[in-house]
């Protein structure tokens, strides 16, 4: 039997990768670009017997998220950038307590209300650094319809799999952008459940190190009774501020990412074999990148695209490795530079670094990249 | 026999933070004698609360416990609820962490008609951060942060949570001990939001900067403010004045949200008209 096809806006198809990762829970407040997610949801999340609520604000929308994922239902929210800002110390209680949730950012102008209608890339360094406290942070960045879609359902699995929020960024021109998406078949992708819990509900310590970096999260409502905090907290949840307990947690949530950075990173590469220049893009911006290759390539230049699908963790190894094989490193990105910031720090001064940056709503065109190009060569 | 709370406590989790004086405690048996009233499994048994003194009661309950941000319990219950609605979920915490940073949920809470619990410890202060004034600290009280006297007006909880749509409200003291539990029992019981407000006092923080000379004082105060509803009505309004009333104070039966919720799923699955 033929895949089931349809032409899907950006949005749209992250809603039914939600749905197809499991997603029993929504929790969101409307915001533009990102309406469509939760309008999508509203309508596919009760056919599986999920749930879909429209919250009074996106604070209350990220909290209603974290209650149903501790209570054992994947849950996702979806807004744009003023919204995450809204939900930004909600998110570090997320990270604090370890409680897998999925965060659709559609990133639009800004700061503050910006351009609602206007595509950004701004927000790449506020899903890293967003929250206050250490804490690791895991984004991807998908740069076309059928790959939000499959993106979403491994944000799902990331969640899951290292009990934590994870982001899911993309631009507005993705978001809204209609693409032909095949719906893959159950089985297709894998879909990964957060791990359960195999000691009796007595012995049950929701943070148990001893059971390795992410300790297995029990649902509130199976049988086991424990305790959930935002504060630094021992192996059995409850509060403390003995210095070698808060210390030792902390080091674990942040090394459960580091320590499995090889897992979580994902990037594709074209043309970089014998790359002279290497754009390093990301998102809706990947895509004009690529188009420049090819320009590039036909006018001689020996051009290529290193574009991160995982942007955190940050893929230093092989961004250092491309630093050391190339003349230079172009970052084109709609904002007035936030990731060449990282890819200088990784490049450790291999090869000259120069950005492109645009923050007028208007999307980076393969031109000024290829000019970019030719002028740091 | 005496009533033997130990058995709901959480082994080696007290003592408790508060206060010598503070009514948390009291408030806290109370919750304990209603849940055992109403018999209810703690395993299937939710207790949320936000931040500060008060918020921290959940921790102390052996039950699916969580202590989440500031003034966001409800927003966290509400999600727990929706995910297991087989779940009996109570939410506690303080007057400033209700109805100031967390107003909002706390009235959507209210008009959505969730079936939860939320007891609110009214003691007219933020106890924790040391004694700043909140929406029910009495016009002209003293503050850490009103040292002339607070010039803001008072927010009636009980008669918010009606406006807003909660189907039991009601409101007792810290003082009616044993009106606390029937209270509370009746609000798990019924379903629906139900609010039980209870006037609560804070010696530290409150109390010593209006001049409350003991716990005593705050607690006498609290037994004379309160006038039961049924007894009010007989009042006039002189009479009333400067008065609390106590009880039940509004009881309806209104479709709960999440049994809403249900016939949304079954008409999105085509089994209902």
């Amino acid at each position: 039997m033929a895949k089931k096809v349809a032409l899907l806006q950006g949005n749209e198809a992250c809603a039914h990768g939600a749905v197809y990762a499991g997603a029993k829970f929504f929790a969101g407040y409307p915001i533009t670009p990102s309406t469509e997610v939760a309008e999508v949801l509203s309508v596919e999340l009760p056919k599986v017997g999920g749930k879909f609520i429209q919250m009074e604000d996106e604070i209350g929308a990220m909290a209603a998220v974290i209650g149903a994922s501790l209570t054992g239902a994947k849950a996702i929210t979806a807004t744009s950038g003023p919204g995450v800002s809204l939900k930004q110390e909600l998110i570090g209680y997320a990270c604090i307590a370890e409680t897998p949730c999925v965060i659709i950012n559609v990133m639009r102008g800004g700061p503050s209300t910006g351009m609602p209608t206007g595509p950004g890339q701004s927000d790449v360094m506020q899903a890293r650094w967003g929250t206050h406290g250490d804490h690791a942070a895991i984004a991807v960045v998908p740069a076309s319809c059928q790959e939000i879609y499959s993106e979403t359902v491994r944000a799902f699995n990331l969640a899951e799999k290292y009990r934590m929020p994870v982001q899911v960024l993309y631009d507005e021109i993705v978001g809204h952008m209609r693409e032909r998406v095949e719906f893959p078949e159950p089985g297709e992708l894998e879909v990964i459940d957060r791990q359960a819990p195999d000691v009796s509900p007595e012995d049950y310590k929701p943070y148990d190190a001893t059971k390795g970096q992410v300790p297995p999260l029990a649902a509130f409502g199976s049988g086991y009774k424990f305790h959930v905090t935002g504060l630094n907290k021992a192996a059995d949840g409850f509060p403390t501020t003995k210095a070698e307990l808060v210390d030792a947690e902390e080091r674990r949530q942040v090394d459960k990412v580091m320590d499995n950075a090889a897992d979580i990173e994902k990037n594709e590469e074209y043309m970089t074999e014998d790359a002279e220049v290497i754009l390093w893009a990301y998102g809706s911006t990947s895509r004009s990148a690529r188009y420049a290759v090819n320009e590039l390539r036909s006018q001689g230049v020996k051009a290529g695209l290193f574009r991160p699908i995982t942007l955190w963790p940050f893929p230093e190894k092989r961004t250092l490795e491309l630093a050391e094989q190339v003349k230079a490193i172009v970052v084109p990105e709609m904002n007035l530079g936030q990731m060449i910031y990282e890819v200088e720090r990784v490049s450790q001064g291999k090869c000259k670094i120069a950005g492109v940056h645009r923050v007028d709503g208007e999307p980076l065109n393969p031109g000024e990249i290829m000019a970019k190009v030719k002028e740091v060569l | 026999m005496a009533y033997d709370y130990e058995k709901s406590i959480r082994p080696g989790k007290l003592p408790h933070i508060w206060c010598p004086g503070c009514g948390h405690g009291i408030v806290m048996k109370g919750l304990i004698r209603a849940m055992d009233t109403c018999n209810l499994d703690r395993k299937m048994t939710s207790i949320v609360s936000g931040i500060g003194c008060a918020s921290r009661l959940p921790g102390y309950l052996d039950a699916c416990t969580l202590h989440t941000a500031h003034g966001r319990a409800a927003a966290f219950a509400t999600g727990v609820k929706m995910a297991n609605p087989e779940m009996t979920v109570i939410c506690c915490g303080g007057d400033g962490d209700g109805t100031a940073i967390g107003g909002n949920h706390f009235i959507h809470a209210c008009r959505r008609n969730i079936d939860m619990t939320y007891v609110i410890m009214n003691n007219y202060i933020y106890g924790m951060t040391g004694g700043q004034f909140s929406p029910c600290t009495p016009t002209g009280h003293l503050a850490s942060t009103t040292p002339y006297g607070n010039p803001d007006p008072v927010f009636d909880i009980s008669k918010l949570a009606i406006g807003a749509g909660a189907t039991y409200v009601a409101r007792t003291t810290a003082f009616h001990a044993t009106q606390i539990d029937k209270l509370i029992a009746e609000g798990i019981k019924h379903k629906g939001m139900a609010i039980i407000e209870v006037l609560d006092d804070c010696p530290t923080t409150y109390g010593r900067r209006n001049k409350f000379r003991s716990v005593v004082d705050m607690m006498k105060r609290l037994k004379d403010m309160a006038v039961p509803v049924q007894a009010a009505s007989k009042m006039t309004a002189e009479q009333l004045e400067g008065k609390i009333l106590t009880g039940v104070l509004y009881k309806e039966d209104k479709p709960e949200y999440c049994e809403q919720y249900q016939n949304v799923i079954e008409r999105a699955q085509g089994k209902a008209s």
